[in-house]
């Protein structure tokens, strides 16, 4: 019987095949928003996790300048010098490494071709702190740090850009106005949490940049990666501590500094992410209830103009519920045909957006289960109504009707 | 759900027993007494026409024989049953079991095929599939219309539809037959037709018969004529008195 009764369903839902569809465009489009934002915001928060991970896990990052964010105020702040990268090693316990870092834009030249790229002067320690892996060749060695030479690692991008299918180790490499030799190949990492492209890098020895790009001593940003399980908050309060005694703060004044932790700033994006998810997704659960009212609405269509079909059924002894359960595995049936649409549909939709924002694809089959769950189960709020009044038609009235 | 095996109207002399039958619609100052007092027994296996001017109460009657309806007042014995206590699913089952209806709009299920129409009525019976297919194509063959069996109601004529609709009222091999105006909307070649096919279908299947009808031509097909006035059964011929 409900078998027949879903095959039935079927054939009332083809005999309207287009005003069927266009009611359940709501449904339709709901589940595949739904679906589609939970996708790409759990592509986006998977991708923002490994981020944390490549940036390498408890780093704490020290900058010059008294405030973050809009109004930041850097001048007047004192850069840092060398000297605070060993302060900071031998006063700081529960530390795995410590790098100072300037970077500066610079353009490289090699041969007939020339690339715009990031240039990072810094120490060794830099490659275990950002949790870089080499490829090919060396890092450049503490000789060639202490004595400022010219070697250096470049990223994958560099090497895409500017090698093409020749091997890098060994070549010169022309930065702004000075020649280096590519020591080694990073692995790549992809792009970053906020966009930009990891790899696009030059890295060098600190005194190399200092000499010969940046013209000065200063130093820009601090790298401290603290050992596994140390106490991040404890750690930031020595290192504020101790900065402030080596710039001979006041009691009385503020830091002219900043420490970030950047699995706070990995917590607080991926936090974002989550609620831009549900925000997103509630909007979807107002398209799907708007579908529902639009099955609703031509379920009573339906009844009105199939009163005397009503009436025939209820009249050759079709009991209440039989009619009942008709109407109401019709809107059933046809809430889910339009649920298992808007699934294909955000399939389609969210590898194709993965693929545009460049986040992971990640097939989610709560979400999808939920969806089209949903989908049926506003068949049957939605669609009960008309079929109650299907059921309690009078045969009689019924037949009667033109 | 009431199971059928409850509702055992097997067999009994009449068909049908009216005592003392009234409806009335409305009720107060606007009441309106569609039926006012009618007693009437079919026997099984009788052809019954029921005529009367417009408004007289006809189909009122129609509708409480075909337990769509109960009578106000009075009661109706549909064989053993006592049709007025039974609650609506009950009498749902029990037209499902034992009744069958020709309606004067054949009220055929358009986009469907005639013999999926014809089927209808065994669905809800839940007879298996190849049951019902059997009893259907055998139910056309008996109105004729087996070789048309795939065409939609829609594709058939005024007469064809009718047999149909007839086909689909004895599927069930019901024992009462109710036709309200079996034949209002053909001609009259298409009318004869439709009466020879109910004859038959009395003579052959011992199905009885209670038919509305306007035209003393098809009246005088029946057994007996109740002729109805104002909601009383005014005079009953019986056919050999007819002529
Ligand atoms: N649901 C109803 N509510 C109120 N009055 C009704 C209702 N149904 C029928 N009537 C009235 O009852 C009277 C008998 O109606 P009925 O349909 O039985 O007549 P009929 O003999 O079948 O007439 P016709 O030959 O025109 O079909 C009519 O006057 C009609 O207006
Ligand atoms: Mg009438």
């Amino acid at each position: 019987m409900l078998w027949s009764t879903i095959l039935l369903a079927f054939r009332a839902i083809r005999r309207n095949a287009v005003r069927s569809l266009l009611t359940v465009l709501g449904i339709v489009i709901g589940v595949a928003a739904v679906v589609t934002m939970v996708t790409l915001g759990n592509g986006a928060t998977r991708s923002v996790s490994e981020q944390i991970a490549s940036l390498g896990s408890n780093l704490l990052m020290v900058l010059p300048g008294k405030r973050l964010g809009p109004g930041r105020d850097s001048a007047g702040a004192p850069a840092f010098k060398i000297a605070d990268v060993a302060a900071i090693e031998v006063q700081i316990g529960a530390l795995k490494a410590v790098a100072p870092s300037v970077t500066t834009g610079a353009t490289l030249v090699h041969e007939a071709k020339n690339w715009a790229t990031t240039v990072t002067g810094t120490s060794r320690a830099y490659f275990a702190i950002g949790n870089w892996k080499l490829v090919a060749g060396r890092v450049f060695s503490d000789a060639e740090e202490k004595a400022g030479k010219a070697a250096c690692v470049i990223g994958e991008t560099v090497r895409r850009e500017l090698f093409g299918r020749e091997d890098p180790v060994g070549a010169r490499l022309r930065v702004k106005q000075f020649s280096c030799t590519v020591v080694g190949l990073l692995r790549a990492k992809g792009q970053s949490a906020m966009g930009n492209d990891q790899d696009n890098t030059v890295v060098m020895p600190l005194r190399t940049a200092q000499r010969r790009l940046t013209g000065s001593r200063d130093v820009g940003l601090l790298l401290v990666s603290l050992r596994d399980g140390a106490a991040s908050e404890r750690v930031q309060d020595q290192l504020v501590q101790l900065m402030r005694e080596r710039r001979r703060i006041a009691d009385n004044e503020e830091d002219d500094f900043n420490v970030l932790d950047t699995r706070q700033i990995a917590q607080a994006m991926s936090g974002t992410t989550r609620i831009m998810t549900m925000l997103l997704g509630a909007v979807a659960a107002v398209s799907l209830l708007v579908g529902g009212i639009g099955i609703m609405n031509i379920m009573l269509v339906s009844v009105t103009e199939r009163t005397r079909e009503i009436g025939l059924r209820l009249a050759i002894g079709a009991l209440e519920h039989e009619v009942l359960l008709q109407f109401l595995v019709e809107a059933v049936v046809l809430s889910s045909l339009g649920g298992l649409a808007g699934l294909v549909l955000a399939t389609i939709a969210s590898v194709a957006l993965a693929r545009l924002i460049q986040v992971p694809w990640i097939f989610d089959l709560q979400i999808n289960a939920i969806a089209f769950l949903f989908a049926a189960g506003i068949g049957v709020l939605f669609g009960s109504f008309p079929a109650r009044r299907a059921a309690r038609l009078d045969p009689i009235e019924a037949l009667r009707r033109e | 759900m009431p199971s059928p095996a409850r509702i055992d109207a097997s067999s009994a002399a009449h068909v049908v027993q009216l005592v003392g039958v009234t409806r009335t619609y409305g009720s107060g100052a606007s009441a309106f007494h569609a039926l006012r007092g009618v007693d009437l027994t079919i026997d099984e296996g009788e052809f019954i026409a029921i005529m009367g001017p417009s408004g007289s109460g006809k189909s009122t009657m129609m509708n409480i024989l075909g337990c769509l309806d109960v009578p106000t007042s009075g009661t109706y014995r549909f064989r053993d049953v006592r049709v007025e206590t039974l609650d609506r699913n009950r009498r749902a089952l029990l037209r499902r079991h034992f009744l069958g209806f020709v309606f004067q709009g054949f009220n055929l299920l358009a986009r469907t095929s005639a013999l999926e129409n014809v089927e209808l009525p065994l669905l809800y019976r839940g007879e298996p599939r190849e049951k019902r297919r059997a009893a259907a194509r055998a139910a056309l063959e008996a109105v004729g219309l087996l070789a048309w069996q795939q065409h939609t109601a829609a594709e058939l004529s005024g007469g064809q539809q009718q047999r149909v609709a007839i086909a689909r009222a004895i599927v069930t091999r019901p024992a009462l037959l109710l036709a309200d105006e079996p034949t209002g909307n053909l001609d009259s070649e298409r009318s004869s037709e439709i009466m020879q096919l109910l004859t038959t279908l009395n003579r052959e299947q011992g199905i009885s018969i209670a038919m509305v009808t306007h035209e003393p031509d098809m009246a005088d097909y029946a057994d007996r004529i109740v002729h109805l006035v104002d909601g009383r059964i005014a005079d009953v011929q019986r056919r050999a008195e007819a002529s």
